[in-house]
């Protein structure tokens, strides 16, 4: 079944890519969604049956040299289960949505087949994210790594006659490559020290690793710390984290299909995926773990102060998810992954949502993608404004406090927030709050400019203002339901008592209670007592234990952070919902109350504002620090190196006599060099002959 | 066991270059058509006939086998075998030979001649890899130069006279201190046998004791000079920062079928002979040069991905690009451990299906416009979607994706590097980004983009025949890249069994040194 399920996108794209002449175009692109749908039915099959035990399906032999040895397999446990349903739903989800979204493109011309192209590029990606989720050794995991990297370029610059598509996908494919350094030399540092780069054995010597010293470069450095912040630079490429970042708005220039799938609910979680899934490693890690969280907090500050100010939709929404990752890798970074995992997961549905949902916008509205020329859109388009309204109140936050009721962001970025107080990590909680008032002010920002107030930009165009066809709209209705129910029903498992965290992925608890039935009556036991003594502090209940790599996370025996954050302070608590709050009424008031507003004061702010519309200026300095001259250094090298040095002094006598011998040769032979040049080898034939029969002789 | 079969591939097309040469007569259009076919079924039965070698090749045995023996002109020896390291190698050339000719279709001038110069080529270069005697491996080594030298001096562009002297002059010049080194080692081990006999070049200990030569300490002794003098050649070969100029010239002029054979197979001899000779027989010198070696690999992965970044002609790019790449090899190589010799032969041969493949893509759409210019081009995708799909394919396995054969090679020795040297791996892994950057570079410049230039409008894709030339190749990119194990089996065993001979004359130099102080 897992096999089943994985190869299923595979083998779609291939029939669909390769395919589409013999079976005709529509049905190339039905027979890659069908096989994605059954991949996304046969995973939700898995997840609900999975019991939490870890196990391994050998496929292939894959790499195998010397001491290094690889396999192709599948590692299944609660983290791949997890992953599974969030990317073969969102994904066939959008593979639907595509049908209506991509039916006529006027990037293409008469008779071109683009649809064919796109779907098996679609379903390809989902095979490559699914090769990196179920990797048991980092050497597949790392195909999966580049294959979502190739399938995200490929998209990026799908409109291929677009030069800014091109340079988008370009960027996105090097930007990332930067990681992949990092990545890279991650693995090798783990083989040279563990001598395996399967998953396993790594998790089995990762206590080892806290205590050994790796030489790498300048300095000696504690190798779990030093490898932890090697693979967290290729999570942060892939993540778009702060530094990294600058390529993923400029990925919007794909298809808004592939925006939703590639770009906000899938690929770029990847990187929170690794440092979840190396859990056993950054538990030994604290200073690498520390700068996780710190840069996570940043992102996620930096982003959305950009993306209060930016116009065009999709660009938004791009600052959004790099700003929610940001979140994630903030409770990865305090030692909570499960709530890392669960803000993945509840993300996924409301970002594919507000993408797909904004490419609804983006379909009525002709292509066009600037918000200033949107507004009063929502009697036209309902549906979609149900969505966005849906997408919007789960990415702020909306719910009520101090119960596990509300939408799905709601709960997974509460949860955040109080791991962050809970773990001490006040630079990381107070920019996130900071973050979630922004957050709540540039969502309502974008429903008010865009469904509300006067109809702004080309008449024409608003006249035409037509809602989607179904196959954009069903798949916007299932991922509502996730906006609105996965907060409240997977609440237990990733943030709740430790029993259930524990059980629902698989870690042993330290101590263990009677057993059998009586360890669940405990668990509510000890979940009541949790909440019972949180305003004092106290807590109650085994923790997580068992060897790193027993559950598909890993808690060290000090990780008391799930049960800090569920004992933080009450104001703690509801901060995150006040933020919202305040940036719910900063929107209105700037949007729907006194729309003038915003222009005045970008005009009496204008270097702030200039500052945050070009992004912090990282594009224009890493084209002046970077790419200007690496471009210089290649033409100098090239001109100055090979040419004069090279050429011109090392060489220099050889080739001083090149124009002597072309002479030469040109005379006797009028043109015909190969006789010479046959002499010389015959010569020297004949002189090797001649030394060695004499030196036979002794 | 005695057969022939290794000298049955090896001389095959060397024998249909005769019939050529004596009774092909005429320049019409049947006598070209007799050419080209004449060469094509041998090529390809030269390759039937090697896959019968690979199948009777035993993996297991670390020795050389299906050793053929005859006594040669003046009292030496004829001795060929192959062995793990050097059978993958033959079989690089054998594969691609049929497809470098079926390439060829279209040569209009001395068709003959152009003919006969690649299969004597094929012939020197199967030899040079099975060649099991010091002045049999010299003459074939040397004398596969000269087909290649024809090929570019008189199929070439236009300024192939100084492309091919200076390829010719560069090769040469490292050829005439390995010579002398020859000599000297004949003179020291009293045999010219590599291997496969009693008394052997391979078994033999050539003096490692510190000398003085002129003042200076020379540690590795003897070793460490044969061994720069077999460097100087082999390094030229590689091509190896910086003596790595003649290359990018060389393929500039050649014609597309010459840079194939020159970026496939040609350049593999260098880091074959490293392999063969320099480390089992000098491990002393290679202790000592070896970080040296390192550092010129990582500086010349840097610095030709950084020149190929700014390149305007197409095929100047992928040279680059093709020393860049052989910076892992030799990288790996020097790193001598497990993973970085498989690694430095995976890499070899994978680069010869990339390199060839990336070479041949560059000729389809030379034979169309007749210019290399990167510049004249732009949006081929447009009108050339097959093409475009196979340029992609193969522009990606240059950079390395996993799943191509690309990524094994690099992964491996960069694996390996970072077991002796981090700095060197650091560096050397900052390629993977700026091979991602020129080559996607080059794809966008002439592939991507709106067809706007009058001159390609009318520009066909791929025929049926440049399209089974590339299927090949890309089955083998796949193949491998996916189940390495395909050669890392192959080699492997042969690989362990250097490594360890290595491994123990290291030490025992190193004990003998310590000895040898302790008696001070």
């Amino acid at each position: 079944m897992e096999l089943t399920l994985l190869f299923a996108p595979l083998v779609g794209s291939l029939l669909c890519g390769f395919g589409w002449k013999v079976f005709g175009e529509t049905a190339a692109c039905w027979i890659a969604t069908s096989l994605l749908f059954l991949s996304a039915l046969l995973s939700w099959v898995v997840f609900i049956g999975f019991d939490g035990t870890s196990e391994t399906i050998q496929i292939l032999r894959f790499i195998e040299s010397g001491s290094l040895s690889t396999d192709w397999a599948i590692r299944m446990d609660r983290l791949t289960a997890i992953m599974l349903i969030v990317i073969t739903t969102v994904s066939s989800l959008v593979h639907l949505y595509s049908f209506g979204y991509m039916a006529h493109d006027e990037n293409f011309g008469e008779g071109v087949s683009y649809k064919p192209r796109f779907f098996a590029y679609l379903s390809f990606f989902t095979f490559a994210m699914l090769m990196l989720v179920t990797s048991n050794n980092l050497v597949q995991m790392f195909f999966g790594w580049e294959g979502v990297g190739v399938a995200s370029y490929l998209l990026i610059g799908f409109y291929y006659k677009k030069p800014s598509a091109n340079a988008a996908a370009i960027k996105a494919f090097v930007v990332n490559r930067v990681g992949d350094f990092g990545f890279a030399l991650g693995i090798f540092a783990l083989f040279f020290l563990t001598d395996s780069i399967n998953l396993d054995d790594i998790f089995a010597a990762a206590p080892d690793l806290a205590d050994t010293t790796l030489t790498f470069l300048w300095a000696d450095w504690n190798a779990a710390n030093l490898i932890a912040f090697l693979l967290f630079i290729g999570a942060m490429g892939k993540s778009a984290q702060l530094f990294l970042h600058t390529w993923l708005p400029d990925a919007m220039e794909g298809p808004t299909p592939v925006s939703a799938l590639i770009h906000a609910a899938t690929m770029v979680t990847a990187g929170v995926f690794l440092v979840c899934r190396m859990s056993p490693i950054m538990e030994f890690a604290p200073e690498a773990m520390a700068f996780v969280t710190f840069l996570g907090a940043t992102t996620a500050f930096f982003a959305a102060t950009v993306g209060l100010v930016q116009t065009d939709i999709k660009r938004v929404i791009a600052y959004s998810t790099c700003s929610q990752l940001g979140y994630m890798f903030v409770a990865a970074g305090v030692g909570m992954y499960s709530a890392a995992m669960f803000h993945l997961l509840t993300h996924a549905f409301f970002k594919a949502m507000l993408f797909l949902g904004a490419g609804s916008v983006i379909h009525a509205m002709h292509h066009e993608q600037d918000m200033m020329n949107y507004g009063g859109l929502r009697k036209k388009i309902p549906y979609t404004f149900a969505a966005m309204m849906i997408g919007t109140l789960a990415i702020t936050g909306v719910g009520i406090p101090l119960t596990h009721i509300g939408f799905a962001g709601f709960l997974s970025k509460d949860a955040i927030i109080e791991s962050a107080f809970g773990a001490g990590a006040m630079y990381g909680f107070w920019l996130l709050v900071i973050a979630a008032a922004m957050t709540s002010f540039y969502s309502w920002r974008l429903i008010f400019l865009t469904f509300f107030g006067e109809a702004r930009g080309n008449k024409h165009t608003h006249e035409h203002a037509h809602e989607s066809p179904m196959t954009m709209l069903v798949p916007l209705g299932v991922l509502a339901i996730g906006a609105i129910f996965s907060g409240m029903v997977f609440y237990k498992s990733f943030f709740g008592a430790t029993e259930y965290v524990a059980d629902f992925y698989g870690i042993p608890l330290a101590e263990m209670a009677e057993g059998g039935d009586t360890a669940v009556e405990g668990a509510e036991e000890a979940h009541d007592n949790a909440d019972a003594g949180a305003h004092d502090g106290e807590h109650h209940g085994p923790g997580f234990g068992g060897a790193p790599g027993e559950g598909a996370l890993y808690f060290g025996a000090d990780n008391t952070t799930l049960d800090d954050a569920h004992g933080v302070p009450v104001w703690v608590k509801v901060s995150p919902f006040l933020a919202m709050l305040g940036g719910f009424v900063m929107a209105l008031w700037f949007y729907i109350w006194n729309p003038t507003l915003p222009g005045r004061l970008a005009a009496s702010q204008r270097p702030l504002y200039l500052f945050l519309w070009n992004k912090w200026y990282f594009d224009e300095i890493y084209n002046f620090i970077f790419v200007r001259p690496a471009m210089a250094i290649g033409r100098f090298l090239w001109k100055r190196g090979d040419g004069s040095v090279i050429d011109g002094g090392l060489n220099g006598l050889a080739m001083g006599i090149v124009p002597w011998l072309t002479r030469l040769a040109g005379r006797a032979q009028s043109g015909y060099i190969f006789t010479y040049a046959f002499a010389m080898v015959i010569g020297i034939a004949i002189l090797v002959t001649w030394m060695t029969m004499t030196g036979g002789a002794n | 066991m005695e057969n022939n079969l290794l000298s049955i591939v090896t001389f095959m097309p060397a024998f249909a270059a005769l019939i050529l040469a004596v009774f092909l007569r005429g320049e019409d259009e049947a006598a070209q058509r007799n050419a080209k076919w004449l060469a094509l079924i041998t090529t390809t039965v030269t390759f039937i006939v090697s896959i019968f070698v690979f199948i009777e090749f035993d993996p297991a045995n670390t020795d050389f086998q299906m050793v053929d023996e005859a006594a040669w002109l003046l009292g030496l020896t004829y001795r060929m075998g192959v062995d793990g390291i050097s059978i993958l190698f033959v079989m690089l050339t054998t594969f691609m030979m049929p497809l470098v000719i079926a390439a060829s279709w279209d040569v209009k001038t001395r068709v003959k001649e152009y003919m006969i110069a690649f299969l004597v080529l094929e012939t020197l270069m199967l030899g040079v890899f099975m060649a099991l005697d010091l002045v049999l491996f010299y003459v074939f080594f040397e004398a596969s130069l000269i087909p290649m030298f024809l090929i570019i001096g008189i199929w070439g562009g236009a300024n192939r006279i100084y492309a091919s002297f200076k390829f010719f002059l560069y090769t040469f010049f490292g050829s005439v201190l390995m010579l002398v080194a020859m000599v000297a080692m004949f003179s020291d081990a009293g045999t010219t046998c590599i291997g496969g006999c009693d008394v052997s070049l391979l078994t033999h200990n050539f003096g490692s004791e510190t000398i003085d030569v002129f003042g200076f300490q020379i540690i590795g002794g003897v070793q460490t000079l044969m061994f720069i003098a077999f460097f100087a050649s082999f390094a030229v070969k590689m091509p190896m920062w910086p003596v790595h100029t003649w290359l990018p010239d060389a393929h500039v002029q050649a014609p597309t079928a010459g840079s194939v054979v020159l970026a496939a197979i040609l350049l593999k001899m260098g880091g074959y002979g490293f392999l063969r000779f320099s480390l089992p027989m000098f491990p002393m010198g290679a202790e000592v040069v070896g970080p040296l070696i390192l550092w010129l690999s990582a500086i010349a992965i840097v610095y030709t991905s950084l020149v190929a970044l700014v390149q305007e002609d197409m095929k100047k790019l992928i040279a680059y690009s093709s020393v860049a790449h052989m910076g892992f090899v030799t990288m790996g190589i020097f790193s001598t451990n497990q993973q970085g010799l498989d690694g430095a032969i995976f890499q070899m041969i994978s680069h010869g299906f990339i390199s060839g493949a990336l070479f041949l893509s560059v000729g389809v759409i030379y034979d169309r416009m007749h210019t290399r210019d990167i510049d004249a081009y732009g949006g081929l995708v447009n009108r050339m979607p097959v093409y475009a799909m196979l340029f992609m394919f193969f522009t990606m396995a240059n950079v390395g994706l996993p799943g191509t054969s690309g990524f094994i090679g690099e992964f491996l020795t960069l694996m390996a590097v970072f077991q002796v040297n981090t700095w060197v791996a650091a560096v050397a892994t900052t390629g993977v980004i700026f091979s991602a950057a020129y080559a996607l570079w080059l794809y966008r410049r002439v592939v991507m983009g709106d067809l706007i230039k009058e001159s390609l409008k009318m520009i066909s894709d791929m025929t049926a025949r440049e399209k089974w030339i590339f299927a090949p190749l890309v089955a083998m990119t796949l193949l491998l890249g996916i189940y390495p194990a395909a050669v890392l089996d192959i080699i492997g065993p042969s690989v362990t069994a250097l490594v360890d001979q290595y491994d123990t004359a290291v030490a025992a130099t190193d004990a003998a040194m310590q000895t040898a102080e302790a008696q001070n």
